[in-house]
């Protein structure tokens, strides 16, 4: 058995670098297309809510495994160069995005109808009427929702490891497969992610308490 | 009544409107036109219509057959058409619709900003008039839910004002209201009509009616079944339907 020290400590906290870009693109990129994807579900023009619909379906359908898998070999037979860090970015882009998507579109949904009614009586067309009175309003209503799924993608970008990313639960088994300490070694990762996703999670539910108490 | 405006231009017709939900005909061939400064009450049983035809004027729903014009704008279904006509016509709604995230004042300024491109300094002086007018300016700051329901009407009045229209439509502004809060929103509506606005209430509030209506229109079923002054219309209906609704609402009152 070998010893963790600092060598192996700066190793997991590179891991863990990763695990929190890849979050953060992630989340921005499928924040990004997931508004698209949510106006698009609610849109008039029934193409854009079957084509959006069926997006959805897909990715919320199939396991993030399978989809990191997709994105990587199929990008890679389209012969477009890419290293694994891009097709990753890509894959959780997608992901996030029909996840984020679809649970926006409840919320764009949640808003009453009246608000929509008073923005159109007083002549605000589309973008105003979204961008200024129903949005505002559902991205609230979606707190909770958001930040649950933020926590599942952070947890999620351990399955990146599969397509030779090195990302923190990699650089765990990485180091557990030196030191020969699995336990130490996947305590520390779990305390990580813990750290990470428990104030996210509990920020979530207050959240929602709270608003289930003005709702009230 | 304070104006009888027999004189004045037509603002607002309806030709032989029909409406349909699905199967089911929610307007059937109505005829109406409001000249200026006209101020009408549209009363009638629950599901009669009332809220269907004013939400027609302004395209909050779209008609089947006839013909609305307002200010000589043909409501066509355009977006053209569309803009022009809300433009002129402000609208209250019995559930108030104040946008919850945005204060008093902001509420107020959107859609001057937005749709007639005014100034930000500008929509808030054009804002604060208004709010001035309704007598709730010194609200200005706090956000929707921190008013009572009577103020949060006041508002939305003050708001459809803001682009400065030129025909305002309430639908039951008062029904949603506790009784005690009734009367500063049938004021406010009383103080409006004295300054000549054209309007059109869906309200059964009768003593409203009689103070302040040129017109009392009567639907049923989706039709116009009786029209008149407040004194004919109170004191000598024509139809049986009319008897027996104004027999039941006085009742309540
Ligand atoms: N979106 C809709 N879809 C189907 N039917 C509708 C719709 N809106 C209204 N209706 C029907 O049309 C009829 C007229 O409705 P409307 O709301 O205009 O009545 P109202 O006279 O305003 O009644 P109330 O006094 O209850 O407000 C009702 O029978 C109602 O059920
Ligand atoms: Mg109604």
């Amino acid at each position: 058995m070998g010893p963790i020290g600092e060598n192996e400590f700066f190793f997991l906290m590179q891991g863990l670098k990763w695990t929190v870009l890849l979050a953060i693109v992630g989340f921005i990129g499928g924040g990004i297309f997931g508004i698209l994807i949510a106006l698009l579900r609610t849109s008039k023009t029934k193409v854009a809510r079957r084509i959006t619909a069926g997006f959805i379906g897909v990715f919320q359908g199939t396991p993030l495994l399978m989809q990191l898998f997709v994105v990587y070999y199929g990008v890679a037979l389209l012969g477009i160069e890419v290293n694994a860090w891009i097709a990753v970015a890509i894959a959780f882009t997608l992901h996030a995005s029909a996840f984020l998507g679809e649970i926006w579109r409840g919320s764009i949904e949640a808003v009453p109808k009246g608000q929509t009614e008073a923005a159109n009586a007083l002549g605000l067309h589309y973008v105003s009427r979204m961008k200024d009175v129903i949005l505002p309003q559902a991205l609230k209503i979606s707190m909770p929702a958001t930040i649950g799924f933020l926590v599942q993608l952070i947890k999620g970008t351990s399955l990146a490891a599969i397509v030779g990313f090195i990302e923190l639960t990699r650089a765990g088994q990485i180091i557990s497969n030196q030191t020969y300490r699995p336990l130490l070694v996947f305590g520390i990762v779990g305390a990580i992610y813990f750290i990470i996703c428990w104030p996210l999670s509990h920020a979530g539910s207050g959240l929602e308490k709270r608003m289930a108490k003005a709702a009230r | 009544m304070l104006n009888t405006a027999n004189d004045q231009p037509t603002l607002i017709s309806l030709e032989d409107v029909q409406k349909w939900y699905g199967a089911f005909h929610a307007l059937k061939s109505i005829s109406l036109s409001v000249r200026k400064g006209e101020k009408i009450v549209l009363c009638g049983p629950s599901g009669s219509g009332k809220s269907t035809l004013i939400r027609c004027i302004n395209a909050l729903e779209t008609i089947e057959e006839g013909k609305i014009v307002v200010e000589g704008q043909v409501l066509d279904g355009s977006t053209k058409s569309i803009d022009a006509i809300r433009r002129e016509v402000g609208m209250v709604f019995q559930s108030f619709n104040l946008f919850p995230h945005m204060t008093v004042l902001q509420n107020c300024t959107l859609a001057p900003m937005r749709v007639r491109g005014t100034s930000h300094t500008d929509a808030e002086r054009l804002a604060r008039k208004y709010l001035e007018r309704v007598r709730i300016l010194d609200q200005a700051e706090k956000y929707p839910a921190q008013l009572s329901g009577g103020q949060q009407q006041r508002v939305a009045i003050a708001r459809a004002l803001c682009m400065e229209p030129k025909v305002m439509l309430f639908d039951e502004p008062t029904s949603a209201l506790d009784p005690e809060m009734v009367k500063e929103v049938l004021d406010t509506m009383i103080g409006l009509a004295r300054d000549g606005m054209t309007m059109i209430c869906v309200t059964h509030e009768m003593g409203f009616a009689r103070q302040v209506a040129d017109r009392v229109i009567f639907m049923a079923s989706g039709e116009i079944v009786e029209e008149a002054e407040p004194e004919v219309f109170f004191k000598s209906p024509k139809h049986q339907r009319t008897k027996t609704f104004l027999g039941e609402i006085l009742a309540h009152h």
